[in-house]
C-alpha cells in the first residue's frame, strides 16, 4: 500500500510495479500494427501479409483508382466546409461561455455542445440516419449536405476544446488595457482578442478537419448513394478482396492525420 | 470650505460604495462610503494595506466595474455609468498589460490610433512617448524582448501617448526590484510634473507614498481614514491605524484634560501631564465637546489614545530629567541612528530613536534607567 508512496516526495508513476511494462506493452500494441501496415504498402506482391520486395505501385495504383480520387475528394470537401463551420460556431460559443457574464443555463449549453463526446458515435448515427431519413422524404433532396451537416455537428467540440482553452488563459487585463486606451468593444475584439486567440482557432479547426477526415460509423449512416468518403471507401474494399492498396491509402491518411495533429499541438502551445 | 469650491477638481468619488458578491454567496464591502476629491494637476496617493479596496476604486474611476452606491465625477461630469472606452482616463497595470502580439511602438500607437488620430499625428505622438520614457532603441522590440524595467515604462508610454487628463497607477512599481524601484519613482516625479497631468498612483509602500505624494488618502478595510499632505499625516496622524501603519509610533493611554481649539492636555497613568495636538475628530468622539464651546473647558474625563512618534523624542540627560522614565530592554544599531525599545514604570512599551553621533558612544544600554524628554506639540491625541 504505501510502497509507492512516501511521505515527503511526490507521487512518481516509476513507483507502481509493472507500470513501465504495461506501457511498453501498450506502445507495441498501438504501433506495431500500424507499422506492419505501412511496411506492406511498400509491399511488391498482391499480399498483405506475404513480403515480396519493395514497390510504390501501390500508390501509383491508388493515386491513378478513380473511385479514390473521387472519395479523397469528397472526404477532403466535407472536411474542409465541416470544419470551417465548425471552427466558427465553436469560436463564437466559446466567446459566449468565456466573455459574458455567467448566464442562466451557461452549464446546460456547455454539456449541449459537448454532447458529441458524450453520446456513443453509433447512437449518432443512428439518430441522424433517421431523422435525415424523415426530410429526405418530405424534401426529396439527397445531396451531400447531410453528410456536411452531420461531420459539422461532431466536429464542434472538438474545435471549441482548443478555443475555449485559449480564451481562458487569456490574461484579461489585455482587454482591459484595450477599452482603457478607448477601443469600443468591437475593436478590441479584433485588435486583441481575435489575433490572440488565432493559434486556438487554428488549432481547433486542424482538429476538427482529422476529425471529419477520419469519420467512419456517422459518414457510413448518413451518407447517400455514391457518396462514399476515403475511410467508408476503404471499408468497402476490405469486404472484397484486401491489396496493399487499402496499405497505401491508410498510410496516405497516416501522414495527412499526423501533419494535422503535429500542427494543431504546435498551435495549442504557441504563446 | 470656500477656496476649496474655486479648486479644479480632476475627480470625485462621492459616497461610492461597492459591494461584491450577490445575495446568496457572502458579500463583500470592498468599499464603504468612500468620499474623496482629487484635485487638477497633483500626484494623489491612494496609501494601505493589501485588500483594503484600492484596486477596487482605481477600477470604478476607470470604469472596469461600477460603484453599488454614490457616484464618481470626472471634472465635474458624472461618468458613473460610461464605459471605460469614454472616459479620458488610462491606467497602468500592475501586470503592465501590454499587448503581447504587438510591438513596442505598436503598443503605444494603439490610443493615439483608437482616438481617430491621423497617421502622421500617431507617429509623432509614439516618438514623443518613446523618447518621454527612454524607450527610443527598443521601439521594434515585443514586449517579451524587454526587461520588466522596460515593459513598465512603455505602460507608462502607452497609458501616456494617449493624452489622459487622469493618469490611474496601480502598484505600478511592486514587480520591480529595489533599485529599479528607486529610479522609478523618481521618473514617476518627473513625468508627472512634466506633462501636468493628475496622478492617482496606489501603493501599499508608505515610504513611497510619502516621497512621491502632493496628498495621500490612507484607506483600511473599504475605509479612507484620513486624507492630507505627507506631512500632514505623518506629524498628525488622525487615528490609531494611520499613527501605525505610516512610520512607528507610541502608543500610550492617558485622560483628555483641557481643550483649546486643536491642542489640549492629557494626563498619562503615570500620572504625568503632556500638551499634545488634538484633531478635529477626537474630542467629537470623546464627551462630545467641540473646541468652541463655554471656555474651551471639558468638564468629565475622556481616555484616548496619544502617539508619539520614536524620532521626536530624546534621552534626557539623567534619569530624573525628562517627562518619563523606564528600562532599557534592548538597543538596535542602524547605522544612521539607534533604537532604544524601553519599558516605561506603568509597564507600557516605548521606543526611542536617537541620531547616532560621531564619537558614536551609546547614549544608554541595557538594564539602564533613562529619562525621555518630550517637546510640547510632539504628542498626538488619535481620534479613536
Ligand atoms: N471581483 C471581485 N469579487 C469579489 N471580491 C472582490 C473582487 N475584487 C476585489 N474583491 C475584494 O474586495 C476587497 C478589496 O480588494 P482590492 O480593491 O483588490 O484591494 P487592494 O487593491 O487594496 O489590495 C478584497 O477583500 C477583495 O477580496
Ligand atoms: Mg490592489
Amino acid at each position: 500500500m504505501s510502497g509507492w508512496r512516501n511521505r515527503g516526495q511526490p507521487f512518481s508513476s516509476r513507483r507502481i510495479p509493472g507500470f513501465a511494462g504495461i506501457a511498453l506493452a501498450t506502445f507495441a500494441l498501438l504501433y506495431a500494427p500500424i507499422a506492419i501496415l505501412v511496411i506492406y504498402s511498400f509491399n511488391a506482391g498482391l499480399s498483405i501479409a506475404i513480403w515480396e520486395g519493395f514497390s510504390l505501385k501501390w500508390y501509383v495504383q491508388a493515386w491513378n483508382n478513380e473511385a479514390v480520387q473521387e472519395a479523397t475528394l469528397r472526404s477532403l470537401g466535407v472536411a474542409s466546409v465541416a470544419a470551417t463551420v465548425a471552427t466558427l460556431a465553436a469560436t463564437m460559443a466559446a466567446l459566449a461561455t468565456t466573455r459574458t457574464r455567467p448566464f442562466r443555463g451557461m452549464t446546460a449549453i456547455y454539456t449541449l455542445i459537448n454532447q458529441p463526446l458524450m453520446v456513443p458515435e453509433i447512437v449518432t448515427a443512428v439518430a441522424l440516419l433517421i431523422f435525415f431519413a424523415i426530410i429526405k422524404v418530405a424534401t426529396g433532396y439527397t445531396g451531400i449536405v447531410y453528410l456536411v451537416a452531420a461531420h459539422t455537428a461532431f466536429c464542434i467540440p472538438f474545435a471549441y476544446l482548443p478555443i475555449r482553452a485559449r480564451l481562458e488563459s487569456m490574461d484579461l487585463s489585455l482587454e482591459r488595457a484595450a477599452a482603457d486606451l478607448y477601443a469600443t468593444p468591437w475593436m478590441t475584439f479584433r485588435r486583441v482578442t481575435l489575433p490572440l486567440l488565432w493559434p486556438g482557432i487554428m488549432a481547433g479547426f486542424m482538429l476538427a478537419f482529422v476529425i471529419s477526415l477520419d469519420d467512419v460509423v456517422i459518414t457510413e449512416f448518413v451518407k447517400s448513394a455514391g457518396q462514399e468518403t476515403l475511410p467508408t471507401y476503404m471499408l468497402g474494399q476490405i469486404r472484397r478482396v484486401m491489396t496493399p492498396e487499402v496499405n497505401a491509402i491508410s498510410t496516405a491518411l497516416l501522414l495527412a492525420g499526423v501533419v494535422f495533429v503535429t500542427l494543431f499541438f504546435a498551435l495549442s502551445r504557441k504563446r | 470650505m470656500h477656496d476649496m469650491a474655486v479648486e479644479a477638481r480632476a475627480v470625485e468619488a462621492r459616497a461610492v460604495t461597492k459591494i461584491f458578491g450577490s445575495d446568496d454567496s457572502a458579500e463583500v464591502t470592498a468599499l464603504d462610503d468612500v468620499t474623496v476629491s482629487i484635485r487638477e494637476n497633483e500626484f494623489f496617493t491612494l496609501l494601505g494595506p493589501s485588500g483594503c479596496g484600492k484596486t477596487t476604486l482605481l477600477r470604478l474611476i476607470a470604469g472596469f466595474d461600477h460603484p453599488t452606491r454614490g457616484e464618481i465625477r470626472l471634472h465635474g461630469e458624472d461618468i458613473s455609468h460610461l464605459p471605460p472606452y469614454q472616459r479620458r482616463v488610462n491606467t497602468v497595470f500592475q501586470s503592465y498589460a501590454l499587448f503581447p502580439h504587438m510591438t513596442v511602438a505598436e503598443n503605444i500607437a494603439f490610443g493615439p490610433e483608437m482616438l481617430g488620430q491621423p497617421r502622421a499625428e500617431v507617429a509623432r505622438t509614439v516618438d514623443e512617448m518613446l523618447g518621454l520614457v527612454r524607450m527610443e532603441e527598443f521601439s521594434a522590440r515585443r514586449p517579451e524582448q524587454i526587461s520588466g524595467g522596460q515593459q513598465q515604462r512603455v505602460a507608462l508610454a502607452r497609458a501616456l501617448a494617449a493624452h489622459p487628463r487622469v493618469l490611474l497607477l496601480d502598484e505600478p512599481l511592486s514587480a520591480l526590484d529595489l533599485k529599479l524601484r528607486k529610479e522609478m519613482q523618481i521618473e514617476l516625479k518627473r513625468l508627472q510634473h512634466e506633462t501636468g497631468i493628475t496622478f492617482v498612483f496606489v501603493t501599499h509602500d508608505q515610504e513611497e507614498a510619502l516621497t512621491m505624494s502632493d496628498r495621500i488618502a490612507v484607506m483600511n478595510a473599504g475605509r479612507i481614514l484620513q486624507i492630507g499632505a505627507p506631512r500632514e499625516i505623518y506629524d498628525h496622524p488622525a487615528e490609531r491605524f494611520v499613527a501605525n501603519f505610516i512610520g512607528e509610533s507610541n502608543l500610550l493611554r492617558g485622560e483628555l484634560g483641557v481643550v483649546t481649539s486643536a491642542t489640549g492636555t492629557v494626563t498619562l497613568s503615570s500620572g504625568v501631564t503632556l500638551s499634545a495636538s488634538v484633531p478635529d475628530g477626537a474630542v467629537r468622539a470623546g464627551a462630545g465637546r467641540t473646541s468652541g464651546q463655554t471656555s474651551g473647558q471639558t468638564s468629565s474625563q475622556t481616555l484616548v489614545n496619544v502617539a508619539i512618534r520614536p524620532e521626536h523624542v530624546q534621552l534626557a540627560a539623567s534619569p530624573d530629567a525628562g517627562t518619563l522614565s523606564g528600562r532599557v530592554e534592548n538597543v538596535v544599531y542602524f547605522g544612521t541612528d539607534t533604537l532604544y525599545h524601553l519599558r516605561l514604570v506603568t509597564g507600557e512599551p516605548f521606543t526611542v530613536r536617537m541620531q547616532n553621533t560621531r564619537d558614536g558612544s551609546p547614549d544608554a544600554r541595557i538594564g539602564d534607567t533613562v529619562g525621555v524628554s518630550i517637546r510640547a506639540g510632539v504628542a498626538q491625541v488619535l481620534q479613536d
